[in-house]
């Protein structure tokens, strides 16, 4: 039987969600007695709360309930923090409200419609306050404040220092420094937001289904918050989630929110969130305002960085933040060899939606500064950035690489990936038409940029926001553990059991390859099931679907897992035919003797044996077969006491090469052409690795081009709807080139390395580097997103240079 | 709230129903008739996940109300393929690449359905046009273009072969 893994199959999943038979958290069935949920919200950034008036909802016919923050409390502990600030956030506005769409009354009926009337009539009154949206101002002693009993808009603050950074200052031949603003964008899953909670008061055990994917860390801060033992939450998670790009991993709120509605209403409720609530309140991206100098020789090498980075995690901070300051945090010094680094980090809050993971976590709002500043450097040294990038790449004899702040990035050809995203976008040919292009009176640009694309995150590497003091006060956290369960039936049929709740990534598929590999059956006859259910499913305190850790971490798992159960078929087949186990062979679903081909003993027959026969197994062996592995890479240890951490566990290589035009009528910028070459080690399914290359490309776009979570500056948000929140649509999408290498992993069994979420790194800058590059005769210099047509317009007619 | 009966065809069963004048049609498909495979994304006509076919024109079914589809005949996603056979659409779709969450695909489905039915010879500009009525923030539009250029081609083939 040929092997399947590495081919481009077509998807297992596919069937059902072409026929309209996905099973998505709002298809699911409910308990007849189900209520459902509106949720009355803040439309104020930030006031005290002084009164809610629920006495005409309450005579709404239908209504079941409403329940406010006051209500609540009395069940709840605030959500643990990753942080020492005392910061209390509860799922509901307690006294005052803190952004706009702050959750501040539950009204619960007995359907959506009745419950929205309802909603209607609540009547909140508010004190308002000062708000406050900038990063930097937020930090100033006489800013307004958020949390009183916190003193201070920041909530965290670390400082880092490795190799030798001073010198490297002082021996530099000069120092290029600018400021760069990312702004805060988001990643709308088509499907929002869902949740089916109830409360057993018997057992006082609370069950919610929900289309939350993890990280499964935050089932024990869900457990803390309500007050219970964690075995006394359950979450299911339906087997289908309509998108996420790590937005779902934000619905942790609602869940408890829902459950203490549960609670307090006697019955099951369900909550499917609207597209305004979605935009407003669930969860978004970072913004980030990032200081970055660099210390460089005349021939463009780097010798040394500096970076003060601002992330605004929005009115509380919550799990998982502040990771998407240090998530990157091994790989700050990107593809570059730079062995001295600076990094001070700070987490401010202002009145804005909280953050949480989205696509890139954290690594477009590194490479945007980093790479930007490396086309600065070309800029300043009149070199051409191609030539200062070669000179700062990684040498391929490097590997394994140890990065100035802990990282061992795990293989790769950087300068061979680098060259082909050069040769493939025809890069000197585009320089010659440009120039001619200029003369013509036409703006075009190039733009590079190559970034390192962690997957598989370590679970210590949060810890860093802590003090290597603070940390010696509590347990050290490592690894990266996940797991797979694979069970043979008594007919000889497989069914694997996956706990990395995908959400659209082909799980099912790639892990159905892997099994039928191991086991030499076929694919086909392997049924994955990929609903996680937390009271019966193998899983970790780092499982979910996350940090693209399916390739590197679930599929390991898988792969293990099916070698326990080949092993077990094995011992069966060579304890029947009286041989060896290393003497045996499966093909095609026969097992075979090698020294005697007339010895054979059927897949089938093995299953059967252990189910129907478990008598005439070998001594000591269990009846059954059923096989659970838990994964982890050994190479994730805990930060150390010098601040190193391994923050992810395989490391992947993205060049990528954009060419624009920028129309001077309308100041659009129109992408000509993208190229982007990836190494993400050895790849599983070449189908499903292009479909995520290209939404993640697609997202880095929007974010580059389109998409913002506007504020204005006195904190009321601007971008409600799909009309004020605009994501790229199919006429938006320039010509795409993918191209790979394969440098396989040494940390992986399979060799394989995370992906999806590296262009979404890329693109942003990628295009601000070209748009910076076609507006070089107008001294435009981008330092900002997204980079909208009026952006444009307003720094072209601000440049001194004529549009002539 | 006053309610009114309804006649009419999905996916060519028959169903009467009382429902308040209100209820979306997408509301309706769903938690009334039970055909869960129609989406509801954004509920203000962008995204076009709850898109059906109502008397022979797709239409987003967030956008009007149940009532008015009194007496008409609609198609859901559900009334695509017979008998667990995909239609060469929905199997293009599985080829390309053309899905990954899967949630946007069923109006996606029901939108090229219309279109093709009505433009057999679009350009691939054109048929960018026609997606543009529709979010999905997974494939990036890749796989979604290549499966319906390639029912273009593949109808194409059909129509000189049939015709020689």
């Amino acid at each position: 039987m040929e092997n399947v893994v590495g081919k481009p199959v077509p998807r297992v999943e596919d069937a059902r969600l072409l026929m309209g038979q996905g099973k998505y958290i709002d298809d699911i069935g409910t308990p007849p007695n189900t209520a459902h949920i509106a949720i009355v919200r803040s439309a104020y950034p930030h006031a005290s709360i002084q009164s809610i008036q629920i006495e005409k909802a309450l005579e709404v016919p239908g209504v079941k309930g409403i329940i406010t923050g006051k209500d609540v409390v009395q069940y709840l502990n605030p959500f643990s923090v990753g942080v020492s600030a005392p910061v209390k956030y509860y799922p509901i506005a307690v006294d005052k409200v803190r952004y706009v769409g702050e959750p501040v009354a539950v009204v619960i009926a007995k359907n959506r419609y009745i419950a929205e009337d309802a909603a209607e009539l609540v009547k909140v009154k508010y004190e308002t306050l000062e708000a406050i949206v900038d990063i930097e101002k937020s930090m100033e002693d006489d800013a307004p404040l958020l949390h009183e009993n916190v003193g201070s808009n920041i909530a965290n603050h670390r400082s880092f220092h490795y190799g030798d950074a001073h010198s490297a200052f002082k021996n530099a031949d000069r120092i290029i420094k600018h400021t760069f603003n990312f702004p805060k964008y988001s990643a709308t899953p088509v499907e929002t937001y869902g949740i089916i909670a109830q409360y057993e008061s018997s057992s006082d055990q609370y069950t919610i289904n929900a289309n939350f994917h993890g990280p499964f860390v935050i089932q024990a801060v869900m457990a803390g918050a309500l007050k219970i033992p964690s075995n006394r939450l359950r979450i299911i998670v339906p087997k289908d989630i309509g998108g996420s790009y790590g937005i779902k991993a934000g619905t942790f709120p609602y869940m408890v929110l829902c459950a203490i509605a549960s609670r307090i209403a006697g019955c099951p409720v369900k909550w499917i969130e609207d597209r305004q609530e979605h935009l407003s309140a669930s969860s978004s991206g970072t913004d980030r305002v990032t200081y970055i100098e660099a210390a460089v020789q005349e021939d463009g090498k780097v010798l040394g960085l500096k970076m003060k980075m601002i992330d605004n995690v929005g009115a509380y901070i919550r799990a998982p933040e502040p990771a998407c300051l240090y998530r990157t945090h091994a790989n700050t010094t990107g593809a570059y060899d730079i062995p001295n680094l600076m990094v001070d980090g700070y987490i401010v809050m202002t009145n804005k939606l909280p953050t949480g993971l989205i696509r890139g976590y954290g690594g477009q709002e590194l490479y945007f500064p980093l790479e930007r500043i490396m086309q600065m450097i070309a800029h300043e040294l009149q070199l051409d950035p191609a030539d200062v990038i070669r000179r700062n790449l990684i040498k391929t004899e490097k590997f394994p690489y140890h990065t100035a702040s802990g990282g061992i990035y795990d293989s790769g050809d950087y300068e061979k990936g680098f060259e082909l995203a050069l040769a493939t976008g025809k890069y000197t040919e585009f320089r010659e038409k440009q120039e001619k292009a200029r003369k013509e009176g036409k703006i075009f640009g190039v733009g590079l940029a190559c970034i390192v694309e962690p997957s598989g995150s370590n679970m210590g590497y949060i810890t860093i926001a802590l003090t290597p003091e603070e940390r010696a006060a509590s347990l050290p956290k490592s690894g990266c553990a996940e797991a797979a369960t694979i069970s043979m039936d008594p007919m000889g049929n497989v069914n694997v059991r996956i706990s990395t709740t995908p959400s659209g990534q082909g799980h099912e598929t790639v892990a159905a390859q892997i099994v039928a590999d191991v086991l030499q059956i076929p694919r086909e006859q392997i049924n994955v099931v990929a609903e996680l259910d937390t009271a019966t499913s193998a899983w970790s305190i780092a499982s979910g679907s996350y940090s693209s850790r399916f390739a590197s971490l679930g599929s390991s798992a898988v792969y293990y897992a099916a070698h326990k159960v080949k092993e077990k078929i094995l011992k069966i087949a060579a304890h029947h035919l009286q041989t060896k186990e290393d003497d045996l062979v499966i093909e095609s679903a026969i097992i075979r003797s090698k020294s005697d081909p007339s010895k054979k003993y059927s897949m089938k027959r093995a299953a059967g044996s252990a189910h129907w026969n478990p008598l005439s197994l070998p001594d000591g062996m269990q009846p059954g077969i059923y096989e659970t592995y838990y994964y982890t890479a050994t190479i994730a240890e805990p930060p150390d006491e010098n601040d190193l951490i391994n923050s992810s566990i395989t490391y992947g290589f993205v060049a990528d090469m954009v060419t624009v035009e920028i129309d001077p009528e309308t100041a659009e910028v129109k992408i000509l052409d993208y190229f982007t070459i990836h190494d993400a080690g050895k790849l599983l399914n070449p189908l499903i690795v292009d479909g995520q290359i290209y939404g993640g490309l697609v997202h880095g776009l929007g974010g580059a081009l389109y998409e913002e979570l506007a504020y204005d500056d006195k904190g009321q948000f601007l971008t409600g709807s799909f009309m004020d929140y605009l994501c790229p649509t199919a006429p938006e999408i320039p010509n795409i080139t993918i191209k790979h290498i394969e440098t396989p992993s040494p940390v992986t069994p399979l060799g394989a390395k995370g992906l999806g979420e590296g262009n979404t790194m890329s693109a942003p800058v990628a295009i601000a580097n070209a748009v910076s590059d076609a507006l070089t005769p107008y001294n435009i210099m981008i330092d900002s997103l997204p980079l909208s047509p009026t952006k444009i317009w307003q720094l072209l007619q601000s440049s001194k240079v004529k549009t002539t | 709230m006053g309610t009114h009966s309804i006649k009419l065809t999905i996916n060519g069963k028959h169903y009467v129903e009382e429902v308040e004048s209100r209820i979306l049609l997408s509301d309706f498909i769903r938690e009334n008739c039970g055909l869960t495979g129609t989406h509801v994304g954004c509920e203000h006509g962008v995204c076009g996940a709850c898109t059906v076919i109502v008397n022979g024109t797709a239409v987003r079914s967030c956008l009007m109300f149940a009532v008015q589809t009194d007496g008409e005949e609609i198609q859901t996603v559900e009334g695509l393929s017979q008998d667990g056979e995909l239609t060469p659409l929905q199997q293009n779709f599985k080829e390309c690449h053309g899905l990954q969450c899967g949630f946007c695909t069923p109006g996606i489905l029901m939108s090229a359905q219309d279109y093709l039915a009505k433009n057999p010879e679009p350009s691939t500009q054109e048929l960018k046009e026609m997606l543009s009525g529709h979010l999905c923030r997974c494939t990036g539009y890749d796989g979604i273009l290549k499966a319906i250029q390639k029912t273009v081609d593949e109808n194409k083939q059909l129509a000189l072969t049939e015709g020689s």
